[in-house]
């Protein structure tokens, strides 16, 4: 789950990272009141899960209240590449003496921890690692022994951040690793770091990912699912506990299994169709389950044909076959079903559904994916 | 032969007692594997159908012998588990728990990796591993692998994804050819075993003649197991990535399964196995196809 700036600085507070003070605010009447509580000047920002908020006039300066109120009235409800703007954040502006980079990840390849710092912050880091790759210093971390304050001081000189901030950047590295470990997340990056004229560091954004698989042991994170930008499909999926994405496309998919769901995504894709979602129903695929999932699929009006494949390795094919037949009985399909049913027992679900008298123009069976991708193209096709 | 465990592992199931490990632990046990005994602490004295429960690994090492375990417990109970069973000495852990924390499986890896050397782990968050005849481990329906022929050409499998692992073998069976060991390494971030142990093993192993090996969107595992494959492989293989039309920064269902920076993408993967001379199916039944292609060109 990615989280909004505000809200990594909120996580990042947590962790006695130093930001700026500020708040978050839905109108232009709260935006006010934050910013005469921060302290003038203050910077208005459109709070979107997507870069380039800047360029697009998404972060402001104000003055006083005034130019608060103009620019928090501007940006609330601003389109940003598709996001429409439905909270600012509003803090009092820092004086920046230099920017830094700061970042900790998970590397998959060396399984290690990374630490990715550079004495040139303020820009995306990408673009730096293409000018001037030497300008970042990236330091492994094995996450048994974690990383000491020792190795950040050390890893701060290499990185050559200056003298004056050295101390700053180094105390901030380790809570920021911490914020990592123990909070639990996948990205945890500051750009810029600061530097103020007064000699204090400090985070000036937050960009925090956190891991799913950790919602368990955070209860914290419940305010941050609310806010979670889902699409109306993909909330009606969580509330049926439903591995579902939604995407543009016209042929709704239901498949066991997200190595099966993402292949069947890219062969619908190979004979001329696009897919409407991505949805792994898992196995054990009972009545229940192919309900909930083939509501899913009905409430998206673009659906013209759902796609339904299943491999029975530990799901058996009868027990899919009942799914479907009773959830047939219980939501009414706005497109036809397209059903590939293979492996354990699919002979029998095949039965089950040949002999259930559903019409051919609510679910056609086909033998293998790619016939059974083909016929639900075309139907979403008209042709 | 056959790689990782064969006719002679020796099986505990931690978590016996519990749903999952029940209905897996007995299927393993029905199809032939010797599973041997079950840990579930509390539980010690008692028995699941037959099979011994014990309080600890330890204690289920020493009463049976048993040098692999399969570990069906939830997320918050699974890196317990597996750093147990290490310490119990057991050689094999496979681990089918999906939704460990990230944090906890790369403190898992690397305490493996430093202080129990000789332990593989695979996954989690996999299906398990099956030496068709001789031994399943996991949540693999037995009944569509095929069994490994003496005198015909038998083909190795490893793959990233539960379903497509199934699909592989499935597409084997239908074109009835033997299937030495199938791997299932699983979706998450940091697998214990990784293509390129499985390849190794399989380069060595005299019953395997070729490899299927299935692949995903996310990190960079198939890349890496490209350049083994150049350097290593002279085995024939074909490939097939899933997640070609995968939109970029969504995970796809299993936590590794994201393409994030335009890093990961299956065409990167596809190219980089191709490179490699692998033969790179656009569908699973492509990968099937291809993978008889090679199957006749050797015989």
């Amino acid at each position: 789950m990615d989280l909004f700036e505000y809200q990594g600085k909120q996580y990042f507070a947590r962790f006695d990272i130093p930001v700026s003070p500020g708040g978050a605010a839905d109108t232009v009447d709260e935006a006010v009141k934050v910013a005469d509580a921060s302290g003038y000047p203050v910077v208005v920002k459109a709070q979107v899960q997507v870069g380039g908020r800047g360029k697009a006039g998404g972060i402001k300066l104000a003055n006083n209240a005034e130019e608060t109120r103009f620019h928090a009235n501007n940006i609330l409800g601003m389109d940003i590449k598709g996001h429409v703007v439905k909270r600012v954040w509003v803090e009092h502006a820092s004086d920046i003496e230099e920017e830094y980079y700061a970042s900790f990840t998970l590397d998959r390849a060396a399984k290690k921890h990374l630490l990715m710092l550079s004495a040139q912050g303020g820009v995306e880091i990408e673009e730096v690692a293409e000018k001037d790759p030497d300008a970042i210093i990236k330091l492994h971390i094995d996450p048994v022994d974690g990383l000491s304050a020792a190795a950040a001081h050390k890893a701060a000189v290499d990185a050559k951040i200056p003298a004056k901030a050295l101390d700053g950047v180094a105390k901030i590295l380790v809570q920021l690793y911490r914020c990592f470990t123990e909070g639990d997340c996948d990205l945890a990056e500051i750009n810029p770091l600061i530097l103020k004229p007064t000699g204090e560091v400090h985070a000036l954004d937050a960009k925090v990912s956190l891991d799913d698989n950790a919602d368990f042991r955070h209860p914290e994170w419940a305010e941050y699912r609310a806010t979670e930008e889902l699409d109306s499909r993909e909330q009606l999926a969580r509330t049926h506990g439903l591995q579902y994405i939604g995407l543009d496309g016209t042929v709704g998919i239901i498949a066991n299994g997200a190595g099966l769901a993402m292949s069947t995504l890219d062969v619908v894709n190979q004979v001329g169709g696009t897919a409407a979602n991505f949805l792994d129903i898992g196995g054990g695929a009972n009545a229940d389950v192919m309900a909930a999932a083939l509501e899913v699929i009905n409430f998206d009006d673009k659906v013209t044909s759902i796609f339904i494949n299943i491999f029975g390795g530990i799901t058996r094919g009868e027990e899919v076959a009942k799914g479907i037949v009773e959830a047939l009985s219980r939501v009414t399909l706005k497109a036809p079903i397209v059903i590939r049913l293979d492996g354990t027992n699919a002979e029998e679900g095949r039965k089950i559904l040949a002999d259930a008298g559903i019409p051919e123009s609510t679910l056609i069976s086909k033998p293998t994916m790619l016939e059974a991708a083909r016929a639900a193209v075309a139907i979403s096709n008209g042709k | 032969m056959a790689i990782f465990v064969n006719q002679d592992t020796k099986v505990i199931v931690q978590g016996l007692t519990g749903g999952q490990g029940k209905y897996h632990g007995l299927r393993n046990q029905a199809y032939g594997t010797q599973v041997v005994g079950g840990v579930t602490p509390g539980k010690g004295g008692t028995d699941v159908e037959g099979v011994p429960v014990f309080n600890s690994v330890a204690e289920a090492v020493a009463a049976t012998g048993a040098n692999a375990s399969f570990i069906a417990v939830p997320p918050k109970a699974a890196s317990a588990a597996i750093l147990e069973a290490a310490a119990a000495g057991i050689a094999f852990i496979v681990c089918i728990t999906e939704g460990i924390p990230a944090q906890d499986e790369a403190k898992v890896f690397n305490t493996l990796i430093r202080d129990y050397p000789k332990t593989r782990l695979l996954g989690p968050n996999c299906p398990g591993i099956i030496s068709p005849g001789k031994c399943n481990i996991g949540i693999t329906a037995g009944e569509i692998a095929e069994l490994p022929k003496a005198g015909k050409k038998n083909v190795g499998i490893v793959s990233r994804s539960g379903t497509l692992t199934y699909q592989a073998l499935y597409e084997l069976k239908q074109r009835g050819i033997g299937v030495s060991t199938c791997v299932g390494i699983g979706g998450d971030p940091v697998p214990g075993t990784n293509f390129i142990d499985c390849l190794r093993e399989f380069q060595n192993d005299p019953e395997t003649d070729a490899i299927i090996m299935i692949g995903e969107i996310g990190g960079s595992a198939e890349e890496e197991a490209a350049e083994f494959i150049k350097a290593n492989v002279t085995k024939p293989m074909s490939a097939y990535i899933a997640g070609v039309t995968a939109p970029a920064g969504k995970k796809m269902g299993h936590a590794g399964a994201i393409v994030s920076g335009g890093k990961g993408t299956a065409q990167g993967k596809m190219d980089a196995l191709r490179a490699a001379g692998v033969k790179v199916g656009l569908n699973p039944t492509e990968a099937g196809d291809l993978m008889a292609e090679i199957i006749k060109s050797i015989s």
